[in-house]
């Protein structure tokens, strides 16, 4: 599997490189979370202060959008949760025509650009003559959130033995019982992991929710509209820190979480 | 506590009803089919086998006998009662699958106490019983493992103890030894039978082992292309093989056609012919003789098999015991045997 060989020393400062290109812009943004210079960008920082924190955790605007944008994830997760499993579980065991149109038609929500959504979503609330809301946020997020859950559903589906479901109803369990007892604790921590995931898409998607939005804003618009008035710049920058925190803490358990399943389950040899 | 009396379950005419009962089973996969108008009966206590290779439709039987499958047509009974509409957890039968089919996230006793759980059995009842099954499978000690820290041998131990704690009037097994190597597979072969003595329970025994099946079985069905070749004792089936395909299929045998057998013995009637029933340039006069070259030799330990072309035409496996030393290639051997190990062959699929 592994080659022995050692890689080239190029190759090894390409990817140094790669990753610094990748990494660096993020320690700029902590950096002027702590500058003394609240106007303009400039290197080095003048001072370094702490005051930007205080000043950010005084604004109620900031926690009513960080207030926002959680309810949205958690509950554009939830439904993500509940609608990606079943059709997870539906396309995995059944047969019939018309199954691969639907898994494509399940899988585009992500691939679509956000903007061709957020327009389609836009047009159709105007059509159907709703008005802009929370829920209407929610549903934009919930369309590529199903998708994360999906996704990893069926992949834990694929690795759990078959056999194991006909293993629950020949030792005399119902579909209920085998789903709370075989089918939910195989899939747990794979819908753990995609349901972090969509959490993390949720809370910091921009362009659906800029279109299916009203006058709610999200913690992500919060923050493109500092940008166009750069008074206590600073603070932005406390936030971003704070959204980075939020969103690596789920990414880096659901790596943790679905980290050594790579093998069958259930594949008992 | 999991030895059990004869069921009480009867048919009308007051004789106690086959623990299995087929009856014109037939089952298709698209343009295959896989079980053809197949209908054999399993006597309750018994260790019947079903023996073929793969695609043969064994498979699809047991997995009709679970509840899996439907059958198209044909009627399954399980102790006289029609199965037609009875879900896989409504029925007294329990499985053990090829692969185990071990719950992974489960411990080995919480495993083995699944089938006691969903039956709402009280956790220190359905624990304390899943313990002294464990114990019958030698596996006392391994309860808090999980499945993925068993050996394949104990997993095979615990998805067995997994059936049978529930005392099903019939167990399933699906080539349960398939994944085990031959050492271990012949000691649970033993294991296995001793059990079933043990506990009385009627075992339907897939297997594509011809030596599995004759060892074990009290019983065997023999299955090729959807339809069963010949029920019968291992015995019967190994000395009086119905067709051609079982002749070969279970142990070697030398298939001679019609004219072949008129050209050696005089009667044109298709027959098997085991090559252990040939003696190699026998003492003794034997009934039937004949004159060849040897071809080929191979050694296999206790015996020594000969590939002989006999001057009348075909071509005959013999096996001699390998103390005396056999002949070489090329050598003139005179073949001689019993007429009554010629055993005449009806055509495939009689009936």
């Amino acid at each position: 599997m592994r080659s022995e060989g050692r890689a080239p020393f190029g190759l090894k400062l390409a990817t140094l490189l790669g990753l610094l290109y990748l990494h660096v812009p993020m320690a700029f943004i902590l950096l002027y979370a702590f500058t003394t210079d609240d106007k303009s960008y400039q290197f080095p920082p003048p001072g370094l202060t702490l005051r930007w924190f205080g000043v950010a955790w005084a604004r109620q605007d900031i926690w009513d959008a960080l207030w926002l944008s959680v309810r949205v994830g958690l509950i554009a997760t939830l439904i993500a949760m509940v609608l990606g499993t079943l059709a997870a579980a539906a396309l995995y065991r059944a047969r019939f025509f018309g199954r691969e149109v639907i898994t494509l038609l399940i899988i585009l929500p992500i691939a679509l650009p956000g903007i061709v959504t957020g327009i389609a979503l836009r047009a159709a609330l105007n059509l159907a003559d709703l008005p802009f809301s929370f829920w209407t946020i929610v549903c934009g997020h919930a369309t590529f959130c199903v998708v994360v859950v999906y996704n990893n559903a069926l992949a834990r589906f694929r690795r759990t033995s078959g056999s194991l479901i006909e293993a629950s109803m020949d030792l005399g369990a119902d579909g209920f019982q085998t789903f709370r007892h075989v089918v939910l604790p195989n899939l747990a921590t794979a819908l753990l992991a995609g349901g972090m995931l969509a959490f993390a898409l949720s809370f910091d998607e921009v362009i659906v929710t800029t279109f299916t939005a009203g006058q709610q804003t999200t913690l992500p618009i919060w923050m493109l509209s500092e940008l166009v008035r750069p008074r206590q710049r600073p603070v932005t920058n406390v936030v971003a820190v704070f959204v980075i925190a939020v969103t690596l803490v789920p990414i880096l358990l659901a790596y943790y979480l679905t980290r050594g399943t790579e093998h069958v389950a259930g594949g008992g040899r | 506590m999991i030895t059990r009396q004869a069921p009480s379950a009867t048919t009308a005419g007051g004789a106690a009803a086959p623990a299995v009962l087929l009856a014109e089973v037939s089952r298709q996969f698209g343009e295959v089919r896989a079980l053809d108008r197949v209908s054999f009966a399993v006597e309750d206590g018994e260790f019947f086998a079903m023996l073929g290779p793969s695609g043969s439709g064994k498979t699809t039987c047991l997995r009709l006998i679970a509840g899996f499958e439907t059958p198209d047509q044909g009627t399954i009974q399980i102790h006289g009662r029609p199965m037609a509409a009875v879900p896989p957890y409504d029925r007294n039968v329990n499985t053990v699958f090829q692969d185990y089919a071990l719950f992974p996230h489960m411990s080995v006793l919480d495993n083995v106490a699944y089938g006691l759980m969903v039956k709402g059995v009280g956790r220190a009842e359905r624990h304390r019983r899943a313990g002294a099954m464990l114990e019958l499978v030698a596996l006392a000690g391994l309860e808090a493992r999980r499945p993925a820290a068993l050996s394949g041998g104990q997993r095979q131990r615990v998805a067995l103890a997994r059936a049978l704690v529930n005392e099903p009037e019939v167990l399933l097994l699906d080539e349960p030894l398939g994944a085990l190597d031959l050492k271990l597979r012949q000691q649970m072969q033993t294991e296995l039978k001793a059990l079933q003595r043990k506990v009385g329970i009627t075992f339907i025994y897939v297997t594509h082992d011809q030596e599995e099946a004759l060892g074990m079985s009290d019983r065997l069905a023999v299955f090729n292309a959807g339809r069963i070749q010949q029920i019968g004792t291992p015995r019967v089936v190994y000395e009086q093989p119905a067709t051609a395909f079982v002749a070969s299929f279970v142990g070697a045998a030398n298939i001679l056609s019609a004219e072949q057998a008129e050209a050696l013995t005089g009667q044109r009637q298709s027959c098997a012919l085991r090559p252990e029933r040939i003696r190699l340039n026998g003492a003794a006069p034997a009934e039937l003789q004949a004159e060849g070259t040897v071809l080929d030799v191979q050694y296999h330990g206790a015996s020594t098999r000969l590939r002989v072309a006999l001057d009348a035409g075909p071509e005959l496996l013999v096996d001699c015991p390998s103390e005396r030393e056999p002949a070489a290639p090329g050598a003139r051997v005179s073949l001689g045997w019993p007429r009554s190990a010629l055993q005449p062959l009806s055509p495939e699929t009689p009936g």
